[in-house]
């Protein structure tokens, strides 16, 4: 026996879900469970009481609107992303979740826990930034609407706080998006990854793994030179592992913003 | 807590703990030992089962969770005794060494070929991906697949 003892709930609504969430001391939203469950085992995280989002079908939809908004629901699988032919309206999404982790991890793993889990090396949080995302937050006091650069605070850290649900990722209309990252073996965690977008002037470029949260910066052209400009002037001090130096992260930030903001402009036309 | 779930086509009811994780719910709850636990941190893939028809890793899912599941493991494969392809394609090719990862190896390979018929080599290795072997350096595990690829 792995885990430390915990309750369990598999409410049938978002609204019982939320109910128990806010009532129960220690609660936890299970989501695909690729990382908590994970981290359970390693004692990383212990919550007394879990919440199975599993039976909220209405937090699996993908819709995409009249007006090129895509909707994510918070339990879409990155393999629901993979084979639903309303995300390729933002390829890069697809491309992106396509070289997370596993098929195994794919089929399970969803696009809410991804950004909730906020994993400094996860590659969501930084494409919804580049993507201008915006994140619905529930509470049982009603609905929010968080732009995705406000919503992670901190390393395991989002605005969806205690009590409440991330039901649903927006991403507006676009296509000339980039996403670059050094792994650790092919398809494996990110040592440094860089997401940009060029749907308006200049690009909106993100560097994540670097810091707590997804660094956002506004470079004041796709120029190779302003990009690398720009990550220079962030004065980043990632942290260092066996992985990789500070320095060395540091290096990767520039040569993977210049990569990612390169795909993104050769896209935009 | 009481669940019910199907597994290689029986169905089964049993108390368990909402802390217990499906692959030991199998293995010591079922006594399916088929299914194998190589690491437990859910990167060999040594416990990859079919879940409600998608391959997923059994050490990464609560066994509560799997109330009403139907579940499909390496034990269910065979039928009447009689190896599927892609198990005689293992034997074969030598596909397998001290044939730890082998259950999850051919769960993966069966979930490839039921959602493409004749896939290219980058895409049996990246269906194995999830699936470590630390003996045969994969190259007679893709061979095994090749060779019941339509």
């Amino acid at each position: 026996m792995l885990l430390r003892k915990v309750e369990y709930a598999r409410p049938p609504s978002v609204q019982e879900a939320l109910r128990l969430l806010s009532e129960r001391d220690g609660a936890r939203a299970l989501a695909g469970g690729q990382t908590l469950i994970n981290v359970m085992k390693a004692r990383a995280a212990s919550p007394d009481f879990l919440v199975d989002l599993q039976d909220l079908d209405e937090l699996r939809e993908i819709e995409l609107g009249s007006d090129g908004t895509l909707e994510l629901g918070a339990m879409v699988t990155y393999s629901d992303l993979l084979s639903s032919a309303e995300a390729r309206a933002r390829p890069i999404l697809g491309e992106v979740c396509a070289t997370i982790a596993d098929v195994q991890v794919r089929n399970r793993g969803t696009v809410g826990g991804n950004v909730c889990a906020n994993d400094p090396t996860n590659h969501l949080p930084p494409l919804m930034v580049a993507l201008g995302a915006t994140m619905t937050v529930v509470g049982t006091g009603g609905e929010r609407q968080v732009p995705a650069e406000e919503f992670f605070l901190g390393v395991y850290m989002t605005a969806a706080g205690p009590g409440e649900l991330l039901t649903k990722i927006s991403i507006p209309a676009g296509k000339g998006d980039g996403f670059a990252a050094v792994t650790i073996g092919k398809d494996g965690t990110c040592i440094v990854n860089a997401a940009a977008s060029i749907d308006g002037g200049a690009p909106r470029v993100v560097i994540g793994c670097v810091d707590a949260v997804p660094v956002l910066l506004q470079p004041q052209s796709a120029e190779g030179d302003a990009v690398r400009t720009a990550v220079r002037d962030a004065k980043l001090d990632p942290p260092a592992d066996f992985h990789a130096s500070s320095d060395y992260r540091r290096t990767l930030a520039e040569v993977l913003a210049v990569r990612a903001v390169q795909q993104a402009q050769e896209r935009k036309s | 807590m009481t669940i019910s779930v199907e597994v290689d086509g029986t169905r089964y009811e049993r108390e368990v703990d909402a802390r217990r994780l499906l692959v030991h719910f199998l293995r010591d709850d079922l006594n399916l030992t088929g299914t194998h636990i190589g690491c437990d941190t859910g990167n060999c893939g040594a416990c990859s089962i079919i879940y409600n028809g998608t391959l997923i890793k059994s050490c990464m899912v609560l066994a509560v969770q799997a109330d009403g599941a139907r579940i499909e493991t390496v034990e269910g494969l065979a039928e009447e005794g009689e190896l599927t392809d892609i198990q005689q394609a293992f034997s074969a090719h030598h596909a397998l060494q001290c044939g730890y990862c082998t259950p999850g190896m051919l769960m993966s390979a069966t979930a490839l070929l039921r959602g493409n018929k004749s896939p290219s080599e980058e895409e049996i290795r990246r269906a194995i991906q999830g699936n470590i072997c630390r003996c045969t350096g994969y190259v007679n595990i893709v061979e095994a697949i090749k060779s019941v690829s339509a």
